[in-house]
């Protein structure tokens, strides 16, 4: 018998205590534990990226991460940085340009670009390319994602100038 | 997933003592391999002990000019660090070349080292596999085996490393520092890994008891010319092929020294000193990068989807060696290889 391991972190700038199982990973806490069924699960290998969170401000693979290796972290979610208006841009570049179809990998595309356009707010098309490489999309051929995310650059980087 | 318990030791020390302690436990950092070798069964630990806070992230300077690397620096930190970029660019672009942001971001400069080899067999509990059930036979040697090596194979595996980021540091001639119960050693990165021979379940010599601190880079780090270059199925998001690490120091037309290491072909990085101290004094041109490049190869031995992988390696070394030279690296991003 493995006892819960208790684990206290901040979840889209709440704290949460919980018990867990230490073979619980990030993903299924956050969506069975708190109901935060935004981040997606697909392969549970580490391989199409639905499951992408940010873990203390950089993007992981949620279903790598156990929850007890999340204690006394920060962890943001679709849900958090949809609400802080920080994808505003790249939410309405997705709806304009179609770079989405069933949407199950939105979420982790979207984390995934604003991770990019942060570190590089202007970045070419292969940049965008290589960025996005390991979030799957069985819907789009990524042609419309990736031209999403240029918009968003430009529309980012008019909004400052 | 089995379960199992969980530990989060604070000093180095500690960790050690609790691995000491439980032959069954394993030391968990990133764990971007460890939890997936985990969820198909093929490592089935007692305990997980935390080894992801320990105080090993700094990048630092050593008094012989060289650098010194946490083992829990992540892959991204250490890419994108300005004493890697601008001194020791080959191991920037081998890091960039592997995995996707997200395990790059999570994923530990120790824990490159201790990945293990994605042979299909090794990953299928179904199959026999000596590497995970030493005696059970290789399932490769005779089935598919487009991605494994042709070089330094046994009859008892032919499965490959699959680390890029271990290439550059090969090339590079890192030093590997490692803590067990007795103290502290260091090795050279030429004798971390290891051939399979009849032990194939062994990937690496580091003792059961261990723990990589740091990797240690000395001063020369071939920033001017050097060049990695990774052929895979997919231009992104695979294992390699064949990939090629070559670093040069020249002197004006000719090659005063030379590095190279190959990944993707054996079951760890692949140095010959040989090919390397055959180029030095030469004129960097394709009939010296050739001739390397057979030295390298001589004695590699294809299986039956695999033999291409010979030829393709030979042409890679040539084109990386060339990269190289002309000062004009693979590019990470656009994956033309020029």
């Amino acid at each position: 018998m493995i006892a819960p391991t208790p684990i206290t972190l901040t979840v889209n700038g709440e704290t949460v205590a919980a018990q867990v199982e230490p073979r619980i990973h990030l993903t299924d806490f956050l969506r069975e534990n708190l109901g935060l069924t935004g981040t997606h699960i697909g392969c549970e290998h580490g391989v199409c990226g639905a499951c992408t969170v940010r873990l203390d401000g950089e993007i992981v693979r949620g279903c790598l991460v156990l929850a007890v290796q999340a204690d006394g972290k920060s962890v943001e979610t679709i849900e958090g940085l949809s609400d802080s208006g920080a994808l505003d841009e790249l939410q309405a570049a997705f709806r304009d340009r179609n770079a989405l179809q069933c949407g199950y990998c939105t979420p982790a595309m979207l984390l995934t670009a604003h991770e990019l356009l942060a570190r590089n707010p202007t970045p070419d098309r292969a940049t965008i390319r290589e960025h996005l490489s390991g979030n799957y999309c069985r819907c789009t051929g990524y042609q419309a994602i990736i031209d999403a995310v240029e918009i968003a650059a430009r529309a980012r980087a008019g909004a400052k100038s | 997933m089995i379960n199992f318990q969980y530990a989060r030791p604070n000093e180095v020390a500690d960790a050690v003592r609790q691995i000491a302690a439980d032959p069954r436990a394993r030391f968990i950092a990133g764990g971007t391999n460890l939890l997936d070798l985990m969820k198909s069964d093929v490592e089935q630990p007692s305990r997980l002990i935390d080894i992801s806070r320990l105080p090993l992230k700094s990048v630092e300077e050593t008094p012989d000019g060289g650098l010194r690397i946490g083992a829990l620096v992540p892959n991204t930190d250490l890419a994108y660090h300005p004493l890697v970029e601008s001194r020791y660019p080959l191991l920037a672009s081998a890091i960039m070349a592997g995995a996707s942001q997200q395990l790059r971001n999570m994923a530990s400069t120790g824990g490159n080292l201790m990945q293990r080899t994605r042979c299909y067999y090794f990953y299928d509990i179904a199959t026999p596999c000596n590497k995970r059930e030493p005696g059970s036979g290789c399932s490769a040697i005779e089935g598919l085996n487009r991605m494994h090596a042709i070089l330094g194979t046994s009859e008892s595996c032919i499965a490959v490393y699959p680390s890029d980021m271990s290439i550059a540091l090969a090339a590079l001639e890192a030093t590997v520092r490692v803590m067990g119960p007795g103290g502290e050693r260091t090795m050279a990165f030429a004798d971390f890994h290891r051939l399979p021979g009849d032990t194939p379940e062994r990937d690496n010599n580091l003792e059961p008891n261990e723990i990589i601190t740091a990797i240690e880079l000395p001063p020369q780090g071939f920033a001017k010319n050097h060049s990695y270059l990774k052929i895979r199925d997919r231009l992104s998001y695979a294992f390699a092929l064949v990939s090629v690490a070559a670093a040069l120091e020249m002197d004006g037309e000719a090659v005063k020294e030379a590095r190279l290491a190959l990944g993707g072909v054996a079951h760890k990085p692949w140095r010959v000193e040989a090919a390397e101290a055959a180029l030095a004094g030469q004129p960097a041109n394709e009939a010296s990068f050739a001739k390397a490049a057979d030295i390298v190869l001589s004695g590699a031995k294809g299986f039956e989807h695999n033999a291409f992988k010979i030829d393709l390696a030979r042409r890679a070394i040539i084109r990386t060696l060339t990269q190289a030279a002309n000062g004009t690296p693979q590019s990470q991003s656009s994956k033309k290889i020029r």
